[in-house]
Parts: C-alpha cells; sequence; structure tokens
C-alpha cells in the first residue's frame, strides 16, 4: 500500500540530484492546457511526457511544464520542445503515441520528427 | 469535453490562472447524483464580470473572442437534469476573495457524461502549478479517496511538488486509493 511516509524517502534519494537540477533547464517540453488543449486530448499527452521522462532518469535535464492558450487551437494538441542553442520545435496534433516517438527520437536522440511539426502542415 | 474530468481541469486552471494559493476539488457522488465543487481563494469576478461568464463570449483569453470552458460545464450539467452555479468576490471589493463553481448531474440521464480519468486531472494540476496547494476529495457510496498537496509538500521538503517522481508516485497512491475505496461494491 502507498503511503505518505513514501515522500519523504523520494526527498533523501532526490537530495543529491538538486545541485544537477538547478543547471538543468537544457530542454523543455511545454504543453498546451487551456480549454481548447484539454479539449483535443492535451491531458494524456502531458501525462506521457511526464512519466515518459520519469522512466528515462531525464528529471534533471528535461522540464515539462504546461501553457495556456496560444491562438493555434484548431492544432491542439500542442506541444513546444525548445532545446538550449536551436530553434524551437513546435508539435501539433499531439497524441501519446506521437508522444513517445518525439521523446524517443527528438528529447533522445536530438532529431525533430518533422511530420508532426507545424511547419509540415503549413507549407 | 468527453469527460468530466476533463472540464475540472479545466475549471480548476481557472483557478491557478487567478492566483489561488489554495484550490478545493469535492466530489460528492451516490448511486443517482454526482456533484463536484471547485473552490479557490484566487483574485475572483467583479459582478459585472461573474454575470457574463456563463456566455460564450465572454472570456479572458487574449488569443481568441470566445471561452467555452463555464459555457460547456453549465450545459453538461443542465442536459442531465443537473444544476450549475457560480459564486465569486473579486479582491478589488472584498478582503477574502474567490470563486466557488457547482455542478450537479444526474448520473442515470442519457445524457450524463462519465467521470473519467480524474487521476490523469489531479496530476496535471499537481504537475503544473507549483505554488498552488490542491485539497482533493471524492466520497463515494461506499468509500472516499483524500489527497491534500500540503501534507505531501510537508514531506517532500525542497522537492519540488510537480517533479516526475512525485507525479508517479500521486498516480499510484490515488489508483491504489480508488481501488480500495471501490472495492466493497
Amino acid at each position: 500500500m502507498k503511503s505518505l511516509a513514501e515522500l519523504a524517502a523520494i526527498r533523501d534519494k532526490m537530495k543529491n540530484k538538486v545541485a544537477l537540477r538547478e543547471e538543468s533547464g537544457e530542454t523543455r517540453i511545454v504543453v498546451g492546457m487551456a480549454t481548447c488543449g484539454i479539449a483535443a486530448g492535451a491531458r494524456p499527452v502531458l501525462s506521457t511526457f511526464v512519466e515518459e521522462v520519469d522512466k528515462a532518469g531525464l528529471n534533471g535535464s528535461v522540464a515539462v511544464t504546461q501553457t495556456g492558450c496560444i491562438g493555434l487551437c484548431r492544432y491542439e494538441p500542442i506541444v513546444e520542445v525548445l532545446r538550449a542553442g536551436e530553434e524551437k520545435v513546435t508539435y501539433i496534433k499531439m497524441t501519446p503515441e506521437k508522444a513517445l516517438e518525439v521523446m524517443e527520437k527528438h528529447i533522445k536522440g536530438g532529431k525533430p520528427v518533422v511530420e508532426y511539426t507545424i511547419g509540415n502542415i503549413e507549407k | 469535453m468527453k469527460e468530466l474530468s476533463l472540464n475540472i481541469l479545466d475549471i480548476a486552471q481557472n483557478s491557478v490562472k487567478a492566483n489561488a494559493s489554495l484550490i478545493g476539488i469535492s466530489i460528492d457522488e451516490t448511486d443517482d447524483v454526482l456533484s463536484f465543487k471547485i473552490t479557490d481563494n484566487g483574485k475572483g469576478m467583479t459582478a459585472d464580470f461573474l454575470s457574463r461568464v456563463t456566455d460564450p463570449f465572454t472570456t479572458t483569453r487574449t488569443t481568441r473572442k470566445v471561452g467555452l470552458g463555464l459555457p460547456f460545464l453549465k450545459m453538461e450539467a443542465e442536459m442531465t437534469g443537473g444544476s450549475f452555479s457560480i459564486k465569486s468576490k473579486s479582491e478589488t471589493e472584498y478582503k477574502e476573495h474567490g470563486t466557488e463553481v457547482f455542478a450537479s448531474f444526474n448520473k442515470k440521464s442519457i445524457d450524463y457524461i462519465p467521470l473519467g480519468d480524474i487521476i490523469g486531472t489531479l496530476c496535471a494540476l499537481v504537475q503544473g502549478a507549483e505554488n498552488t496547494d490542491f485539497i482533493f476529495n471524492h466520497k463515494m457510496p461506499h468509500g472516499e479517496v483524500f489527497l491534500s498537496t500540503k501534507e505531501m509538500r510537508e514531506l517532500l521538503g525542497d522537492v519540488p511538488l510537480g517533479s516526475p517522481e512525485v507525479i508517479s508516485w500521486v498516480r499510484e497512491y490515488l489508483s491504489e486509493a480508488y481501488s480500495a475505496a471501490c472495492a466493497v461494491d
């Protein structure tokens, strides 16, 4: 049975990681979570990224954050990936399956999945 | 919205945006009725804005002139024969300010939308609002589920509430609590 006491264990385990976290921010995954994003299916996309970052042990270098409506509601769920020194990549009409692929190829592999980007549609 | 839990996520995000430091989400469920109340201590709304807030052409968005969150919820509740209400006190007029949104649904109605993945909603909220505390409780006919991020923070110390490790814990903790609360059925 899960208990609150386990949180103290998480704290102890992460003590030595805090230093690492502070110099993090190399990669940021931003998920649109306004009414439009939520209605289009952003919640499972967000949870996929959070879970996969945890599974891959990338907590120190990859931050998953949420944002409001950016005015492109017809393309929601929208995910932006920002990597230090690189141009921002905007993924549109995301699903948990696409999120897994972005995680593998872009976040871990460094190569954007061009197929799912807004540039690929708005040409 | 396909699930009521998505409405809850949407409405609670408004509370986060209203700079609430504490958001209460309580769901009360019997065999026939599901109701929920979302309360916050955020900046509130003026009486004038409040009177227009369920009109789709009222919105705080800056990107578009349409806001559908509250109108959707009101419609979904009323379609089942349930009710919707919203109360608010603006920080410009009251020292104790905040907003309360209430909706009830007749579960036997054909138009009733299921609650859906409420755990996913809570994980998304806790993950996204580092400076907000949530007190959640869900009363069901045979049990109750409770989560307070205030209690969690005391144990976590400096560890951010939104850390993926912590969110994984929230997901597992709530899954187990729901299994236990529903097992009596």
